[in-house]
């Protein structure tokens, strides 16, 4: 959680000095707590996981190192995407990580095609599923579709949907009518729970739970969490939308600040070593982005410009 | 005091919205935050009753704008880029594309489509879509190039009683301006004459006319008058017009930023050869984007798309047949 948030706020910071980053930049400030709780039931290798927009905390429990991160959005050739594609959208596929396009709805049944693959070669054992989709990301038809299908082949799929209460500028009210979107799980035919996501603690159960149930041929675990988005859609936005009452009501309790306490509270840590810590982090994440930052950017002459795996189909005369 | 391609846009809507009461907005964030890129700032302010903000649910937005129009609405639907119109693609081509000629009742829909490449955009926020809508029978395709087509254009589409696709290109939206927008010159269906010449014309449209125009200010400097046909409507395609310049220079280049295959380049080239083979004084020649997705890095992008210097190579190339 605080490693993404570290290197998010770096991410940031890049964008507005204008120069490094060319695109936009989007956080997932305030929902570190439920998107690591997901990433962290996870097991790279074995488990497939298809996150989204604002799941950097998720990606790094999956075992992503942030240097692919870094790389995604600097555009390094030396990176999982090599400059073709950029900041959020990038995977590597074949370690379970799927790389979002930027349609939303449609990772789900991407996702489950893993798993149904997966089982048709007798390999399942017992891996599971996991994506993630936004409250409005849940009025697509790619989702619905998605879903559906992973109820009816009973996939071992946990469903995340992070309730920020906005989509871009759209208030829920403008995206949905159900009194609450976990109620749509019992229309799926599949179980359903809602969690504070400001609370990790309660994060990492409602997960631990889920993937359990999943993994014990329950199907389809949806869990959502409600909480607000701490930063604009993207570091263009000052999301001046959100009213202040919003943001000062228990949705917008800073889930790392909660983690934080929780844990001193607790003893586990002190403020000092929390302080501390968060030293070692930003230099860890400095280190990286310098790194980076020598590393080449792609060029267009060595770039192969070719679409298909099977070279020899590309034509000819669209070569580059 | 002047104004951008964008505000152009908005302008239009503001027009139409209040000069016709049938017209309502429909898009993603476009009513109080006035749109992902302003194009609908304060208008729903100026008309609270009809402009409103949409769940993302491309598909369901364009079917409710064909039932609205079956009733005698005239909605402007934003997609929020075009490439997410992919999600729309069958209630565009099917339901809309279709309507009139199956039951002889109109569909007055307008498309919104901001289109095309911008540096660090990537594969999903780039792409040019005008191509796929074209090939099917029952569409309209505008593709304006300038601040005034965008004003103009965008009112003829909502008048005009059949579904149009306006790709309007995010390039230009803030880059372009005029000083003030002129006055209602060319129906859609009619192209225009950006800069008249007679050694050599490009036929193109959207953002690419104004690389083209810089190509052809480059040749300038060899003594070469390039000619630069902006097509204004990409359907219908203003053959006469193209012919007629062909018939001038004698050379043709069809460009555009989309990808290779097919595609309005090619379907320019092919009415050039078979309805004016005998103006030709040297073989056509294409120019689009590279035959793969659109690159995020700066760098393939630039790479990928036509540029002025690789139209200015083309039209050498073509210059020494
Ligand atoms: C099909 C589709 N339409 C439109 C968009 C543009 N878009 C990108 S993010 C976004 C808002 C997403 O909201 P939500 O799903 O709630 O996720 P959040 O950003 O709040 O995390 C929109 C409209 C898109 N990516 N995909
Ligand atoms: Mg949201």
């Amino acid at each position: 959680m605080l490693l993404s948030r570290v290197l998010e706020e770096k991410l940031g910071s890049l964008y507005r000095a204008g120069g490094r980053i060319v695109g936009g930049v989007y956080l997932g400030k305030g929902q570190e707590a439920f998107s690591a709780a997901l990433g962290v039931q996870l097991r790279k290798g074995k488990d497939v996981y298809a996150p989204l927009i604002r799941d950097q905390a998720g990606r790094i429990a999956f075992g992503e190192p942030i240097i692919d991160t870094v790389r995604t959005y600097l555009g390094a050739v030396t990176g999982p995407m090599r400059g073709r594609d950029g900041n959020i959208h990038r995977g590597r596929p074949k370690e379970g990580h799927m790389a979002m396009i930027s349609h939303l709805g449609s990772m789900l049944a991407v996702a489950s095609g893993a798993l149904f693959a997966r089982r048709l070669a007798g390999r399942l054992g017992d891996s599971v599923g996991a994506t993630s989709i936004g409250d409005g990301g849940t009025s697509t038809g790619a989702f619905h579709e998605g879903l559906n299908m992973a109820a009816v082949e009973k996939l071992p799929m946990i469903v995340s949907v992070a309730n920020n209460q906005y989509a871009y500028s759209t208030p829920n009210t403008r995206q949905y009518a159900c009194e609450n979107l976990v109620d749509r799980a019992l229309g799926y035919g599949v179980e359903g729970v809602t969690v504070d996501a400001t609370d990790l603690a309660s994060c990492l159960k409602a997960f631990r739970a889920a993937v359990a149930r999943a993994r014990a041929g329950g199907g389809p675990q949806m869990v959502v969490g409600t909480l607000l988005r701490l930063s604009g859609h993207g570091e263009h936005d000052d999301a001046s939308y959100i009213p202040d009452k919003a943001r000062q009501g228990p949705n917008a309790r800073d889930c790392l600040q909660v983690a934080e306490e929780f844990a001193c509270a607790h003893g586990w840590m002190t403020p000092a070593e929390v302080r501390e810590l968060h030293e070692e982090v930003r230099r860890t994440v400095d280190q990286t982005v310098s790194k980076v930052s020598k590393e080449p950017t792609p060029d267009p002459y060595k770039e192969n410009w070719q679409a298909l795996s099977c070279a020899e189909l590309v034509e000819g005369q669209y070569k580059a | 005091m002047s104004i951008t391609y964008l505000e152009a846009i908005r302008e239009a809507q503001y027009e139409a919205l209040r000069s016709d009461p049938s017209v309502f907005l429909y898009g993603q964030d476009i009513a109080t935050f006035g749109g992902a890129f302003k194009a609908t700032k304060n208008l729903s302010r100026e008309f609270p009753d009809r402009v409103f903000d949409a769940p993302i649910s491309e598909d369901a937005m364009i079917g409710m704008a064909v039932g609205a129009a079956v009733e005698g609405a005239r909605p402007i639907v934003e997609m929020q880029f075009a490439d997410f119109s992919s999600i729309g693609f069958n209630q565009i081509i099917n339901q809309a594309a279709t309507l009139y000629w199956r039951t002889n009742v109109p569909c007055p829909i307008t498309i919104r489509m901001p289109s095309g490449g911008t540096a660090g955009s990537g594969p999903f926020h780039s792409q040019s879509m005008e191509a796929i809508y074209a090939h099917y029978p029952g569409l309209v395709i505008v593709t304006p190039a300038t601040v005034e087509d965008a004003y103009w254009m965008l009112l003829d589409s909502v008048e005009i009683n059949d579904p149009v696709v306006f790709c309007e290109h995010k390039f230009l939206y803030y880059h372009l301006k005029a000083d003030r927008i002129g006055d209602r010159e060319l129906p859609i269906g009619k192209a225009r004459i950006a800069r008249p010449g007679r050694h050599a014309t490009i036929v193109t449209y959207s953002a690419m006319v104004h690389e083209a125009l810089r190509a052809a200010e480059e040749l300038q400097l060899d003594g070469y008058q390039i000619e630069v046909v902006d097509l204004r409507s990409v359907k219908p395609m203003d053959t006469d017009t193209i012919l007629a310049s062909v018939a001038r220079t004698g050379r043709l280049l069809a460009l555009g930023e989309a990808f290779p295959w097919g595609g309005v380049t090619a379907e320019i080239i092919a009415r050039v050869t078979t309805e004016g083979f005998h103006l030709l004084d040297a073989p056509p020649m294409r120019l689009n984007s590279k035959d793969t997705p659109i690159p995020y890095h700066p760098n393939l992008w630039k790479a990928h798309r036509p540029t002025t210097a690789t139209i200015a190579a083309a039209l050498r190339t073509l210059l020494r047949h």
